[in-house]
């Protein structure tokens, strides 16, 4: 059934394009074009990132915190990382994929979480920056509450579920 | 924040195996790093051109927009200080729908439209209004009912059921969500 997915909104898109006389061809490429900005956007971000989360993780360091056996180590830096920068976590979520591959436990949920979380910081500052709000009262606290729920229904998710 | 933490990483990272006598790992951590992040911006480019080219195709359309319209229907009962037929409702509607396909690109700019309409209802201009506060909730709860880049990114990585996540992605965001929501009125009655 989840198979169905992805061809369904290309068709969709698709016909629903054709019918309203958009240049489809001419709209994709348009559209496509703009990876190349992002994209150089991105690699330097994906580097950075994958130098430090590297190091951090190959140290083994996150045996220390073993204690939280509730949640898997190797997920910790995704997990710092997520509320602040969007690229960074997908620069971390990409890197478990090659090293745990994505239908590992840790695959899973590092798909969970990118899925269902955003940069709560980076929104925040940039929306609110934007317009100039400088009291921005409790919604730091409700932002993050909701990234740490989202989390923690994955993990239970994933435990007690899948 | 990123800076510190990007540090912190490294330095915690050399320093503890500095103590445990292991520098070898740093040393390829260090080389690999490169290689790496190269082969996945290899990876990542064509399925961030194919999804721009599929959202720009729903943009020129009209099909966002469209369905954006259904949504504000439902908006308004979790906005009620903002007025019927406000224009902010349409931007908000058109940001959730952008984050639900997981094109989180397109749906900035739309939330920057709503804040900037959201702040025209706003009396105190450098205060923060309840309704921005329950925006950027529904923002960071991450609404997506279908990831598209995660789904790709599954793919090219030899994931053998690659849209498997996209049912359990609807049911956390849909129950984070909703204790997002409650938690945001709670505060809003207790904020002072």
């Amino acid at each position: 059934m989840s198979n169905y997915i992805m061809p369904l909104i290309v068709l969709i898109v698709i016909i629903y394009g054709i019918i309203k006389k958009v240049p489809v061809y001419d709209t994709f490429i348009e559209g496509a074009k703009e990876s190349f900005d992002l994209v150089l956007k991105l690699f330097p971000c994906l580097l950075a990132m994958i130098l430090s989360v590297n190091i951090f993780l190959k140290s083994n360091i996150v045996d220390l915190f073993k204690f939280i056996s509730f949640i898997p180590n190797q997920i910790l830096p995704m997990i710092i990382m997520r509320p602040i920068s969007g690229t960074s976590s997908l620069a971390i979520l990409t890197n478990i994929y090659e090293m745990f591959g994505p239908d590992s436990m840790l695959g899973t949920l590092a798909s969970y979480i990118q899925g269902t979380t955003d940069t709560t910081f980076y929104i925040l500052t940039l929306y609110f920056g934007s317009i100039g709000i400088k009291k921005i009262k409790y919604a730091l606290w409700v932002g993050l509450l909701a990234d740490l729920i989202s989390i923690t229904i994955s993990i239970l998710f994933i435990n007690f579920i899948s | 924040m990123v800076n510190k933490i990007w540090g912190y990483f490294i330095i915690i990272g050399v320093l503890y195996c500095l103590l445990n006598n292991n520098i070898e790992v740093i040393n390829e951590s260090i080389l690999d790093s490169t290689k790496t992040s190269f082969d996945m911006i290899i990876k990542i480019f064509p399925v961030m051109a194919l999804w721009l080219g599929i959202a720009k195709i729903a943009e020129a359309s009209g099909l966002l927009k469209k369905l954006s319209s259904k949504l504000s229907i439902i908006l308004k009962h979790i906005f009620p200080e903002i007025p019927t037929n406000h224009e902010s409702l349409s931007y908000i509607s058109s940001n959730i729908i952008a984050n639900m396909f997981g094109l989180g690109n397109a749906a900035t700019p739309f939330g920057l439209k709503a804040m900037q309409s959201l702040q025209q209802l706003n009396k105190k201009k450098d205060t923060a209004t309840r309704s921005m506060i329950t925006f950027l909730v529904l923002n960071t709860s991450g609404v997506t009912i279908i990831p598209t880049t995660i789904i790709s990114l599954r793919m090219m990585y030899g994931s053998i059921n690659p849209t498997g996540i996209v049912l359990p992605c609807i049911i956390i965001t849909f129950l984070s969500t909703l204790s997002g929501l409650i938690i945001d009125r709670i505060f809003a009655r207790f904020y002072v």
